[in-house]
Order: structure tokens, then C-alpha cells, then sequence
């Protein structure tokens, strides 16, 4: 087959699922939400309410679509659309699964694999503050106004400490690209083992970039009604959250693949091996192994959510420049140390 | 015309537009919007030279954190239109006639200068970390530091002007 | 100090562990992640109804006596024990050929309750010396004017065909004044058809 066919069929194939978890997502998210309160969730749509989704989704295609006449129309369009654009974007540097051979062609179960991968993820995570900040802007109302503005500083001042932890990783894996480091995992260990601090550093910034609980301050509604989206009505509003969500998709893919060895499980070769399995075999299995991983770290996103309160917003802006920061910065170096001690460098 | 070409050429275009853009427009956010669709294009034409790394960080620094905070600047301050001072008519003129010198300058420099088309070492992987990365910490080891040292000493020159108690 | 378990608030500096704030954390998400597996408080209400109190006090209930009659006969008395003064009446007397329709010779030919007054504490049921109002463990249902809150008779009486069941109301004492003939309101027309020595 053409490689450039197999790509687009992989492409299209990362999209549906990419929507498709965030899809349930939302309603993952109600049921954790509400199973952690004691409660059932929704469960009239369809069988457990698998449905949902569904429903919600025609809701917000059918609601009025209201564009303030005092808002900017265009920006306000740009908004949503930034927010789902930079948000699909992600998506493609991640390593999905091992190599499948189809006839005489073998390709990775990957978009593509960037030597910059880590660098193109990071570019276009800060990229998705724009859809906040000119969606909040446009809208012309304050509360929209004070979420933007919430939402850019939140963003700048995360990504700073973030940035610090991806610099402790590449240290040690040397490497930028996604795929060789989910690799290097297969060899030796998960690199949550080298980088435990680099870890904590990286998943609490994930939750501050993706505005998710406790650091949903710009959207926080007992301050800011809706925040950036207060203006925001059927499909923009839905394009608003659900990019969040798939946010939140690729971010726990992220964390799968730089900390928790990607598509690689513990014993795989050995387990392949003993059953006999086929290197295809095998890389199915892998890419459900890796999805396990990814619906965990979902979980654990809502699992977060629905345990702790809200920041202040002068205390995460203290967590962010003088915890986090000094932190990774001390992580850098501790790892430089112990490298050099190593005699890696 | 290959491929290439046509994207070297809408490149250009649109870098050129939209930084024409920057200065024709009248709202302030509108030339930070501008300004960072400038940014994309050239960060396109680093990937049409092969410069991976330096498009990625181009778009990481000027786009997504320099121009946010342009923007987050603007948006508070809430410039618009009407906050924009009327100029007199003489500062008009002393701009037209300051311009129109600097096109003079610019045109007679180029007047002189040769097109030629430099030797392009297209190797493989010349913008690529590894290469740069070892160019930066070997041949300009020296230069890197300094201006880090500058960069430094201009963040700490900000964080001592925003204290509140300056005596 | 009523009781012992009142505690003196401290406010001291934190330690160190407190302050990294991760054990907190990792406690509460530990608390959450113990309440999946709890039983969950959700009635599915359509399907499953919440068990009433037998005290439960509902929609209003006005009775009819066992040949069909109502009972009220309008003396107004539920109206003045309405703390929340949500009962109004007109009274009318019955005519001839009306026997078999009202009880007594007075009736209410206008009998209105306000649910959005009513407090439903049940002291109409206990003012009333003719055990004609009764509430039940019927559910007001809620509805977008107020107007429709105002129950007329037409809601509030008890349908010929499907009688009201107010047993669970009804306590021994009311029971025995009930069935006592010796009250003459106790007695309908059909207890001077009957021959009396079926009583005594």
C-alpha cells in the first residue's frame, strides 16, 4: 500500500478515537463524579446511559447560537476554533502502538514521528492559550475578559515549570523524539523511575494546563460565571469543553508515553513469547495496554477533580513560580549530578 | 515550480501581509493577532530551510509566550481605538520624511549589492538538535553564556524594578 | 461548656509535611476513591419510590361517608386551625334530593385549598369534628402557574368509584368515634332504613 494512504487511514483513525474518548469522557466524568458522591449518574440514555454523550451532543447542536451583538464576531468564532484545532493537533507525535506489517509494508502505529516531537507538543500546548484568550477578549464582557486573563497567566506560568521537567527527561533519555523514548522504556525501565520528581512536576502542571480541577480558575464558577465561555452558547461552547477534554486525552497520553513507558508493558516479550503471539499480535495488544494507561491517568484527572478544592489564585501562582519552578530547576540539576556521577555525560 | 516553491512563495505572502497588517491596524489587538500569523510564516520558512528545531522554538517563545503576553498587556490595559492620541501634524511629517530617508538608505544599499544565490550545504540533519546543540556548547560556547549572562541580569533588572518598596 | 466535645481551635504554624501539602492530598483522594464503593443514595425515582413515614403527610383528602355522601358539612372550623391560613370555604345548604350527595343538611359548595400556603402540618385533619378532611401520602405535584396550586373540590374530593385509602391516618380513637352511632352525625339514612337493633 502507498505509506501516504496508510497514513491518512492512521491519521482519520486517531482523530475518531481522539473524539471518541473525549466524548466519553464527558460522560466518564459524570459517572466518576458521581459514583464519588455516593450517586448514580446518568443513566437514562441508553443502557447505564451510554448514551449520553449522544444526547448531550444533539442538545448543544440544537440550542440557539447566540454571538453578543457588542463581541468581536470573527474573534469570537476564532476562539472555539483555535481551542479545538490546537487541541486535535497534539495528537500526532504520539507513539499509539508498535511496528504492524501488512503484507511487505511495515509502519508505526503513529501520525509521525518528529525528531522534535517533544518540542512540536510543547509549541502547540502553548498555542492553545489563544483560543482562551481571544475567545474571553472578543466576547466583550468582563468576567470572559478576567477568565482570558486568568487562563494566559495560569498557562505561562506552568508551562515554565513544565518546560524544566521535559528538560530533566531529555537529560536522561536524550532524545526529543516521542518514539524513541517510549523505545528506550522497552529496554529498561519506566522513566518515572529516574524522574519521580520530574513526574509529580509534570503531572501537576498537566492539570494546570489543561484547566482542569483544582487549577479550573479560569472557568471557575463561583467567581467568573463561565469564565471564558460565559458568552459561549450551543457548538462553541460545546467546541470550548470539549476541547478541554481532549486535552486532557492526549495529556494522559503524554504522561503514559514519557514517564510510563508508552505502548510497552512489563514482561511483553517474555508473555509474547510463552503465547506464541505474532509481532502484530503483540502490537495490538499494545495499543491496549497503552489505552489502559491513558483511561487510568483520565481517571485520575477526574479523580483529582472531584477530591480537591479550587485554588486561590494568589496560591497558584505561589505553587507555580516558588514550588514548581525551584523545584524543577532543582531537578535539573540533581539529575545533571547524578548523571555525571554515572559517568553518562 | 515544485511544492516547495509554492510553499516558500505563500509563506512570504502571507508573512508579508500580516506584517503589513501589524501596522495598518488600527486595534492594538488586532496587530498582536497579526503579529503572531508573522510568526507562523517564518516559523514555516525555518522548516523549508530544514531548521526543525529553531521553527519549534520560534513558535514556543515569540508565539506562544512572548505574544501571550503582549496580548495579556493589551487586554488589560484595554487599548482601543478611541485611547489612541491624536498626533499632531508635525509629528506626522517628521515621520513621513524619516521613513522615506530610511527607503532611500535601504534602496541605494540594495542598488549595489549582487544576487546571488549562496551555496546551501543541505546536509542531512543540519537543523536538527544534535547539530545545533553541538555548534552552540563547542564553536560558541563563549557568545551562548554572555548572553545568557545578559539575559539574566535583564530579568533580574525586572524583578527588582517590580518591587514595590524601590527606595 | 454545655458537653465535652466542644474542642479549642488551635491555629499553629504547619510542619513541613503539612505544608507539601501531598499526604492531604493523597488522604482525601483516598476518601473519594473509598466512596465508589459505597452504597449510593440515589432512589431512581420513576421505578423505585422512596418508602413513606407512616405519618406522612400529603395532598388533602376530602371523604366521602360509606353510601357515597361527603362528609364535610362546611363548619369552617379546619379554616380557623389553619396556621398557615390556606383553606377557604363557602358554605350551602343542601336541598331537597340532595340527600344521597351531601351528608349533612350544610355543605361546602366551594372548598379551596392553597398548596402553596399549606404547611401540611395536619391540624385541619385534627380540627375537623366530622373526619371528613384527611391528608395523605399523596404528592402535591408540581406545576408552572400558581394558580393551578389552588385545589377546588374537584381535586380535593375523593372519586365515587376509588376511594381514598386513609387507614394509615386514622388512629384507634378516630376509628371508635367514627363507628359510634351514638353521634348523630355518625348516623346516615341508611342506619334508619337498617333496623336499630343491629347497633345495640
Amino acid at each position: 500500500m502507498d505509506p501516504l494512504i496508510i497514513k491518512a487511514i492512521i491519521v482519520l483513525i486517531v482523530f475518531a478515537i481522539t473524539l471518541l474518548i473525549a466524548t466519553y469522557s464527558t460522560y466518564a466524568e459524570r459517572k466518576v463524579a458521581a459514583i464519588m458522591q455516593d450517586r448514580v449518574g446518568p443513566d437514562r440514555a441508553g443502557p447505564m446511559g451510554l448514551l449520553q454523550p449522544l444526547a448531550d451532543a444533539v442538545k448543544m447542536f440544537m440550542k440557539e447560537e447566540i454571538i453578543p451583538s457588542v463581541s468581536n464576531k470573527w474573534l469570537f468564532i476564532l476562539g472555539p476554533c483555535i481551542a479545538m484545532l490546537t487541541a486535535t493537533m497534539t495528537g500526532v507525535v504520539i507513539p499509539w502502538g508498535g511496528p504492524i506489517t501488512i503484507g511487505e509494508t511495515t509502519f508505526d502505529l503513529q501520525i509521525t514521528d518528529l525528531n522534535i516531537g517533544i518540542l512540536y507538543l510543547f509549541g502547540v500546548v502553548s498555542l492553545g492559550v489563544y483560543g482562551i484568550m481571544i475567545g474571553g477578549w472578543a466576547s466583550n464582557n468582563k468576567f470572559s475578559l478576567l477568565g482570558a486573563i486568568r487562563a494566559s497567566s495560569q498557562m505561562i506560568s506552568y508551562e515554565i515549570a513544565m518546560g524544566f521537567a521535559i528538560i530533566a527527561l531529555v537529560m536522561t533519555t536524550g532524545t526529543l523524539s516521542l518514539k524513541e523514548i517510549v523505545l528506550q522504556q522497552d529496554a529498561g525501565f519506566a522513566n518515572v523511575v529516574y524522574q519521580p520528581v520530574g513526574f509529580v512536576i509534570f503531572i501537576i502542571c498537566a492539570f494546570a494546563e489543561t484547566n482542569r480541577a483544582p487549577f479550573d480558575l479560569p472557568e471557575c464558577e463561583t467567581e467568573l460565571i463561565g469564565g471564558y465561555h460565559t458568552e459561549y452558547s450551543s457548538m462553541k461552547l460545546g467546541f470550548y469543553l470539549f476541547a478541554e477534554y481532549i486535552n486532557m486525552f492526549i495529556s494522559s497520553a503524554v504522561i503514559a508515553s514519557f514517564y510510563f513507558g508508552g505502548y510497552n508493558f512489563p514482561f511483553q516479550h517474555e508473555l509474547a513469547n510463552a503465547l506464541g503471539m505474532s509481532a502484530n499480535a503483540l502490537s495490538i495488544l499494545q495499543v491496549v495496554m497503552f489505552f489502559g494507561k491513558i483511561i487510568f491517568f483520565i481517571f485520575l484527572f477526574m479523580w483529582v477533580r472531584w477530591t480537591i478544592p479550587r485554588f486561590r489564585y494568589d496560591q497558584l501562582m505561589n505553587l507555580g513560580w516558588k514550588v514548581l519552578l525551584p523545584l524543577s530547576l532543582a531537578n535539573i540539576f540533581v539529575t545533571g549530578i547524578v548523571m555525571w556521577a554515572m559517568g553518562k555525560l | 515550480m515544485s511544492i516547495t516553491q509554492y510553499i516558500f512563495w505563500f509563506l512570504s505572502f502571507l508573512a508579508l501581509m500580516s506584517a503589513l497588517m501589524v501596522v495598518f491596524s488600527r486595534n492594538p489587538v488586532y496587530s498582536v493577532l497579526f503579529l503572531i500569523v508573522t510568526f507562523f510564516a517564518i516559523a514555516g520558512h525555518y522548516i523549508l530551510l530544514s531548521a526543525q528545531f529553531l521553527a519549534a522554538v520560534h513558535i514556543i517563545v515569540y508565539a506562544g509566550a512572548i505574544m501571550v503576553l503582549f496580548l495579556y498587556v493589551i487586554m488589560m490595559l484595554n487599548l482601543n481605538q478611541d485611547a489612541e492620541p491624536k498626533k499632531k501634524t508635525y509629528v506626522r511629517v517628521i515621520a513621513v520624511v524619516a521613513i522615506g530617508l530610511m527607503l532611500i538608505t535601504l534602496v541605494g544599499a540594495l542598488k549595489g549589492a549582487t544576487v546571488n544565490t549562496p551555496e546551501l550545504t543541505r546536509t542531512a540533519g543540519v537543523g536538527t538538535v544534535e547539530t545545533l546543540g553541538k555548534v552552540l556548547f563547542n564553536q560558541f560556547l563563549l557568545p551562548f553564556e554572555v548572553s545568557s549572562i545578559l539575559f539574566l541580569s535583564a530579568m533580574v533588572g525586572a524583578v527588582y524594578l517590580s518591587k514595590k518598596n524601590l527606595q | 461548656m454545655l458537653t465535652n466535645r466542644s474542642k479549642q481551635v488551635v491555629k499553629r504554624e504547619m510542619t513541613w509535611l503539612e505544608r507539601a501539602y501531598f499526604p492531604a492530598i493523597l488522604s482525601g483522594m483516598a476518601i473519594t476513591f473509598k466512596h465508589i464503593f459505597m452504597r449510593k443514595a440515589t432512589v431512581k425515582y420513576p421505578e423505585q419510590t422512596r418508602e413513606f413515614a407512616p405519618v406522612y403527610r400529603g395532598q388533602h383528602v376530602l371523604k366521602r361517608d360509606e353510601a357515597g355522601a361527603e362528609r364535610c358539612t362546611a363548619c369552617g372550623l379546619c379554616a380557623v386551625s389553619c396556621p398557615a391560613e390556606a383553606i377557604t370555604m363557602t358554605a350551602a345548604e343542601r336541598q331537597k334530593g340532595e340527600e344521597s350527595l351531601y351528608r349533612e343538611e350544610k355543605y361546602a359548595s366551594k372548598y379551596e385549598i392553597n398548596m402553596l400556603r399549606c404547611i401540611f402540618c395536619g391540624l385541619c385533619e385534627e380540627a375537623c369534628p366530622k373526619e371528613a378532611i384527611f391528608l395523605t401520602d399523596r404528592i402535591v405535584p408540581s406545576t408552572f402557574e400558581r394558580d393551578s396550586f389552588i385545589y377546588g373540590k374537584d381535586k380535593l374530593v375523593e372519586p365515587k368509584d376509588q376511594p381514598v385509602d386513609v387507614s394509615k391516618r386514622q388512629t384507634p380513637a378516630v376509628l371508635a368515634f367514627k363507628n359510634d352511632k351514638k353521634h348523630k352525625h355518625n348516623r346516615t339514612f341508611l342506619d334508619k332504613v337498617l333496623p336499630k337493633a343491629k347497633h345495640h
